[in-house]
């Protein structure tokens, strides 16, 4: 148990530290992204667009922005440390090594959560130089923080584990991640939509991820957020079972 | 108490090839044991599955009576590998990989430091600890591989090719590195293509071909059973005609040279003896080479007639 632990904070140390040293690349860009989101999106045509349920468009888009840079920089941290893990071969010290599978899964996402939190509190920060910021739920706005970054954490390890080329680490983020966020609520609400689009809209889990988070600071949400949380945490839950899994038999490690 | 017991270990990889074809092995606790064979014979993959890198098909592996498969945690401590390829970070220095290395074994990041620093100056590693390990030099490369398999004081170090690509020099001080801390207690399997580093570290052999094991033996009882003697004779003048001696097989090297194959229980002195007659002076006399590397090319010799009558 004691050699567990230990093993757990040497791959959270050194993840966290891996993501930190080569910052302008890891945090940076979501700052300026984000930044540029709320200039032109939420201070300039934010006050033609006028309110969505009650708040300036400005507010109304600050939670899935911010949600936005977690889930893509969850996913990217552990999808491309992991990857190079495995293409470097060395993963092979941790094989070889007494460290349990569930450990491995544990500090490899572990450090795609400090990532997606850390970049997650930047973009706040930077929102709060465009508006007031007030928090309605903070239990809600923490507990969904962190489940959807555990989530992208995991599925970018899944990535990584199937993966054998650097192409294959930019497809599940380019053609299926972006077009899931952008459908997923950030900049709109679904009930400005047909209803045919409304219904599809419900099927995409980032629509009620990123409603429940924006319950967290607004109070307000297209979705019923138990409900959110109970898909979200399910969801998690079988990723964790299914990375646990991959790395057990070796999937794309082991011959 | 076996350091290594393997019991009917078979591999199949995905496409079919049985690299591994039943492997029955035990290596004694303290021994220095060398695991010879061709290109492929299979050695890399047995380490492999030694060191959970590979999975199984089937057999049994027990590291210090530990069960690979049930008792995981336990055999995997008392194992230290230096891999064949290189597989540490590229980007990370030196001294952190041995360090985050001691951590993967639950060692606290006080001692880890500790340990790291014993480890590298073993090496000789201890100036380069701050280099990115992309730049060191190849040899420098494989004695960090030594120092990280070190770090949690292991029982049994495994290294696959440990001196392939490293200067005369730096073998050698690995050489007595090795046997130190052999003396010390550590069982170390050694596989290597270099017969007189086996022939010179080692006390125990076994040499696997095709996936079988087919010579496991004492260096010593091996080396008696080399038949046949090879020397290289060295010339006063030179010689425009190859001597003919009954007995002896001689070949011409060059006009200075002859190498001389002695059947056993001849002695040399009748050969000398008999080119004297010849008017032939003897200027030097060294081995052709080595005697496990004559056994090893008798025994594969040996098994390549056999398989072509069969
Ligand atoms: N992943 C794999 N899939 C299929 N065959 C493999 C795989 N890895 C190794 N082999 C085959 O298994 C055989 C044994 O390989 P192995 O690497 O164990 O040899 P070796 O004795 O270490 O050789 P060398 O001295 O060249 O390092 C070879 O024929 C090799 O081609
Ligand atoms: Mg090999």
């Amino acid at each position: 148990m004691r050699t567990q632990r230990i093993a757990l904070q040497t791959i959270l140390f050194k993840e966290i530290h891996r993501f930190l040293r080569i910052w302008p690349q890891t945090i940076l860009p979501a700052a300026v992204t984000n930044g540029l989101y709320l200039l032109i999106f939420g201070a300039l045509m934010g006050r033609r667009i006028g309110t969505i349920g009650g708040v300036p468009y400005l507010d109304y888009i600050v939670p899935g922005i911010t949600l936005m840079s977690v889930i893509t920089n969850s996913y990217s941290n552990v999808v491309s440390s992991f990857y190079s893990t495995k293409f470097q071969r060395h993963i092979e010290e941790l094989i070889v090594a007494p460290v349990s599978e569930g450990v491995i899964v544990a500090g490899y996402v572990g450090g795609g959560i400090a990532r997606g939190v850390l970049v997650g509190c930047v973009v706040t920060g930077i929102a709060a130089l465009f508006t007031d910021l007030r928090v309605a739920h903070w239990e809600v706005l923490a507990g969904m923080g962190l489940l959807t970054a555990a989530l992208f954490s995991l599925a970018g390890f899944i990535n990584a584990v199937f993966a054998n080329s650097f192409d294959a680490i930019s497809i599940v983020p380019n053609f299926v991640l972006t077009p899931l966020v952008y459908l997923g609520g950030v900049f709109y609400s679904i009930d400005l939509l047909p209803e045919i689009w409304r219904r599809v809209s419900l099927a995409n889990p980032i629509l009620h991820m990123v409603n429940a988070f924006r319950y967290g600071f607004l109070g307000i949400s297209d979705v019923p957020v138990d409900r959110a949380f109970m898909l979200i945490a399910g969801m998690t839950a079988a990723l964790t079972l299914w990375a646990w899994w991959l790395l057990r038999r070796g999937t794309g490690i082991k011959a | 108490m076996s350091a290594l017991s393997l019991r009917e270990l078979r591999k199949t990889y995905k496409n079919g090839f049985e690299a591994l074809q039943g492997v029955d092995l035990a290596v004694p606790a303290g021994e220095f044991f060398a695991l010879l064979g061709p290109n492929g014979a299979g050695k890399s993959t047995m380490i492999g599955i030694i060191c959970s890198l590979i999975n199984k098909t089937s057999g049994e592996v027990r590291i210090f009576g530990h069960d690979l498969s049930r008792e995981r945690e336990a055999a995997k401590r008392r194992i230290g590998l230096v891999p064949q390829e290189i597989n540490f970070n590229q980007f990370e220095t030196v001294f952190n990989i041995v360090v985050n290395q001691a951590g993967y074994y639950g060692i606290r990041r006080r001692e880890a430091m500790e340990r790291a620093e014993r480890s590298l100056r073993q090496v000789s590693l201890w100036d380069k600890r701050h280099t990115v390990s992309r730049q060191l030099s190849g040899g420098m490369k494989r004695r960090l591989m030594i120092a990280r398999a070190l770090v949690h004081d292991p029982g049994l170090l495994i290294l696959d090719e440990p001196t392939a690509g490293v200067d005369v020099e730096i073998r050698h001080s690995m050489w007595e590195f090795l046997r130190t801390i052999n003396r010390q207690g550590t069982t170390v399997i050694l596989t290597t293509h270099y017969l007189e580093e086996a022939e010179s570290l080692c006390r125990h052999i076994a040499i696997i071909d095709h996936g079988r094991i087919v010579v496991n033996s004492r260096m010593q009882e091996l080396l008696t059973q080399v038949q046949t003697h090879r020397y290289t004779l060295e010339l006063k003048q030179p010689i425009d005609q190859t001597p003919v001696v009954d007995g002896f097989v001689i070949e011409p090297v060059d006009a200075w040279t002859l190498r001389a194959e002695l059947p056993p229980g001849t002695g040399i002195h009748r050969l000398f003896n008999e080119l004297g007659a010849q008017g032939i002076e003897i200027h030097g006399l060294r081995n052709a080479s080595n005697r496990l590397e004559q056994y090893f090319m008798q025994l594969v010799d040996h098994r390549r007639d056999s398989t072509q009558e069969a």
